[in-house]
């Protein structure tokens, strides 16, 4: 591991690292990376890109396909602008879609805690139906366990899905080229707010309502209007900044980040301020970040704009080439800074 | 350390010293806030609020006087 | 935002840097005292404004990192009881005591729970009278006033199962001891603006005509904080020592009398152990008499426990401003927020996780370099 530099994917873990699982694992920061590279990626991976990006890319036949699965553990079930239902439909969804796949299929996997109130299922349920609908997608096999009252969270949910993709399309960070423009399609922060307000009962009046929505569409919009797509991803869990540290270190690029382009709506920032939270950092489950050529990027960005929830969209930043890959923040008084990951969860803040 | 932010006083409730509360206005969100501290403030005044509590109102005056220099500095040497 | 968006005008910025620039004949060294300033310095890039010669040291006012391990060990002692509920500031969840952390006890089962004010913690208590719920008070004088109401509403209401670990710490008194030891550099210190806003004033005038130092109180916005660096840098270039206050729209020389008031009541001042730094005379609180019972060391019983144990971490040194983080061997490498050996790196607005986060690929001068 060299001297000072972040933590790269291959590096053996240095003593002391815990023995048992901490929440931090699920945060979508350096030590759930670190767990994937301890764990997942030395029994299932065959190729260093393997497990990377949000799906897999699979040649079934000569026909190709993406694939996809995500689990939703999300607390409380239901919080302003969804629920567990609609973030796992969209959630996945959109996962097919950063692959530049067009969305055909969704399994559900549902594992209930006894003593979960059915009506709050059926809402779940309804709620998958609507985002299915939306979304154009059906939902076609499942599965149902139920565990002991104190063992789940009343109800988690996997959604795994498959679409179907055109030929030549193929967008990875590996394809991201010094020049680049990054685009992202609206507002950040929605979503992580939303569901912390819920949950921690923080008495929030105002609109923060989770930005959950399924971007197939848009993105299938990108690609019809011919437009290179060099690599898409969605900034969940960990934020936009951590999406985009993840690309910039697959892509072994720096990427420049204007912060003044960087659309944050009132509530989030009041919220954000008085919690002490970094917007950069928080969940977003509506929004993605494309990587087009530069010459495109005017292009994309009117698609982008066009879009349901398009306000906001801009173009936030370009690719360098860069020896050592960094992500820097062009700061709002001129001074820039390295965006790193956090190693786990954003807590609020009294200090 | 200390985050405290400036929010605006929207309603206030209660008259009793320790609970008396009002709700706050942070940008786009409002959120319950103990005034305990701040007897003076009135509906409409801006407080700073650090964990729950609001521990000063804002000096409107001050503010204005504030930004007044910090406008009129110049980059030449100040004599 | 009002109050905040003039303040982080960027064009008034660059205008107070070049003035900066302009006043400065030779160098300085200031200390900022809050790490919610430090916090702002980083992410903003303020010390990358200033001239070179101007060197801001970032001093012990993170309550998070001096809070001492043994607090941290009984925190967790008493939450790994059954039916304990502890309530704690997130910033203190992932800080290491001699052992583990408030969150790794919480992985082995024990029920801590990150509350956004000490009323929330009492809220619970009110909530499940048939369980103990300990708050986990740190903080400066800033929010000492909040764990003070906290008591005073249980005591009013007769709420039994609430308790109190405090560990809150007074500013004025780690001034004086920094400036009193023999390798102080700080020539000049911006104080903190929100400690301030509650405390007033008054008591750093003493402090600064003994130790003939410049003292400006200063906000957390870039605007505050430049405009603090300039008055700081213009008593040191004119060869004044006062006591000068920017945060003016918040802060009053005699601050918040309500607040004094109520802390009077229920906390008294003590001696106190600060992490890094060693014990320092009345620069503690604790509770009075008259609240001890809900003073959790006495209800637990708990005795303290282990001194810190050595590691190679240099938080006390990097709390005195005699070094920054660069200039730890195991910065970034053996201590990283993922593994901290020490609270300022765990801390988000600790000097070592500030320029971890922010700065660690970059070159002193503020340049952004490649690793």
């Amino acid at each position: 591991m060299t001297e000072g530099s972040g933590f790269p994917l291959t590096c053996p873990l240095p003593g002391g690292e815990g023995d048992v699982i901490e929440l931090a694992h699920g945060g979508g920061g350096l030590l759930m990376h670190r767990l994937i590279d301890r764990v997942f990626r030395p029994a299932f991976a065959t190729s260093p890109s393997d497990l990377v990006h949000d799906g897999a890319v699979l040649d079934i036949g000569g026909a190709r396909f993406a694939f996809t699965t995500d689990s939703y553990v999300v607390r409380p079930l239901f919080f302003p602008g969804g629920d567990i239902g609609s973030l796992a439909v969209n959630g996945t969804v959109n996962d097919l879609a950063m692959c530049g796949a067009h969305p055909l299929f969704l399994s559900a996997g549902f594992i209930l805690e006894e003593g979960l109130p059915i009506e709050q299922l059926h809402k779940v349920v309804a709620s998958m139906r609507a985002a299915a609908g939306a979304a154009g997608v059906k939902l076609v096999t499942g599965d149902t366990k139920v565990v002991e009252h104190g063992k789940g969270d009343g109800l988690y949910v996997n959604t795994a899905g498959i679409g179907s993709l055109r030929s030549g399309i193929a967008p990875a960070p590996q394809q991201v080229r010094p020049g680049d423009a990054v685009l992202l399609n609206g507002d950040i922060g929605r979503h992580g707010i939303a569901v912390l307000a819920a949950r921690e009962g923080l008495g929030l009046e105002g609109e923060i309502a989770s930005d959950t929505a399924p971007l197939a569409a848009t993105i299938m919009e990108l690609i019809d209007a011919g437009i290179d797509l060099h690599c898409l991803r969605d900034p969940t869990r960990g934020g936009l900044a951590t999406t985009l540290v993840e690309i910039a270190e697959a892509a072994q690029v720096d990427i420049h980040i204007d912060e003044s382009a960087l659309a944050i709506s009132e509530p989030v920032r009041g919220a954000c301020e008085i919690l002490g939270l970094d917007p950069l950092y928080v969940a977003n489950e509506g929004r993605f970040v494309v990587f087009v050529p530069s010459n495109a990027a005017e292009r994309a960005l009117s698609i982008l704009c066009r879009a349901e929830q398009g306000a906001g969209a801009a173009v936030i930043g370009q690719v360098e080439s860069s020896k050592s890959p960094s992500v820097v923040l062009h700061g709002l008084i001129g001074a820039a800074r390295v965006l790193d990951m956090l190693s786990g969860e954003q807590f609020p803040r009294i200090c | 350390m200390c985050l405290a932010v400036p929010g605006q006083v929207l309603t206030i409730e209660g008259e009793d010293a320790l609970t008396r509360q009002g709700r706050v206005a942070f940008g786009g969100i409002v959120k319950q806030v103990n005034l305990a501290y701040v007897p003076e403030a009135t509906v409409g005044d801006y407080v700073l609020v650090h964990a729950g509590f609001a521990i000063t109102t804002i000096d409107a005056e001050q503010a204005l006087k504030t930004l007044r220099y910090l406008a009129e500095i110049e980059p030449e040497a100040i004599s | 935002m009002k109050y905040i968006d003039e303040f982080r005008d960027a064009a008034l910025v660059r205008r107070y840097a070049q003035s900066i620039a302009r006043i400065t004949t030779r160098p300085w060294t200031m200390m900022e005292i809050c790490g919610g300033q430090t916090h702002s310095i980083v992410r903003y890039g303020i010390d990358q404004l200033l001239p070179p010669g101007v060197s801001l040291l970032h001093g012990p006012g993170c309550p998070v990192c001096v809070t001492p391990a043994e607090s941290i060990d009984m925190a967790i002692a008493i939450a790994s009881e059954a039916g304990v509920i502890l309530c704690s500031f997130g910033d203190m969840l992932r800080v290491p005591g001699s052992g583990g952390s408030l969150l790794a006890a919480k992985a082995r089962g024990a029920d801590v729970r990150m509350v956004y004010s000490p009323l929330d913690a009492l809220r619970i208590a009110r909530e499940t009278p048939s369980r103990e719920v300990l708050f986990f008070a740190i903080g400066f004088e800033t929010t000492a006033p909040a764990t003070a109401m906290a008591v005073a509403q249980a005591a009013r209401d007769g709420i039994e199962n609430f308790s109190l670990l405090v560990s809150h710490v007074l500013v004025p008194p780690a001034i004086e001891a920094l400036l009193t030891a023999p390798d102080n550099q700080v020539q000049g210190f911006l104080a903190a603006g929100h400690v301030c806003t509650v405390m007033g004033y008054r008591e750093y005038e003493p402090i600064a005509r003994r130790y003939r130092v410049p003292i400006v109180v200063t906000g957390f916005e870039p605007l505050d904080l430049l405009q603090g660096i300039y008055l700081c840098l213009r008593q040191l270039e004119e060869g004044r020592a006062e006591v000068e206050n920017q945060y003016s729209r918040s802060v009053r020389r005699d601050g918040n009398r309500t607040a004094q008031e109520l802390m009077r009541r229920i906390f008294t001042v003590q001696r106190q152990r600060w992490r890094g730094i060693g014990e320092i005379a009345a620069s503690g609180l604790g509770l009075t008499a008259e609240y001890a019972r809900y003073d959790a060391r006495v209800r637990f019983g708990h005795t303290k426990t282990a001194t810190e144990p050595p590691t190679e971490c240099i938080a006390g040194m990097i709390l005195r401003g005699l070094r920054k983080p660069h200039d730890c061997p195991a910065f970034g490498t053996r201590c990283t927020p993922e593994r901290p050996l020490g609270a300022t790196m765990v801390s988000s607005e600790g000097a070592c996780a500030a320029y971890y986060r922010y700065r660690c690929h970059m070159a002193d001068n503020g340049r952004v370099v490649s690793r």
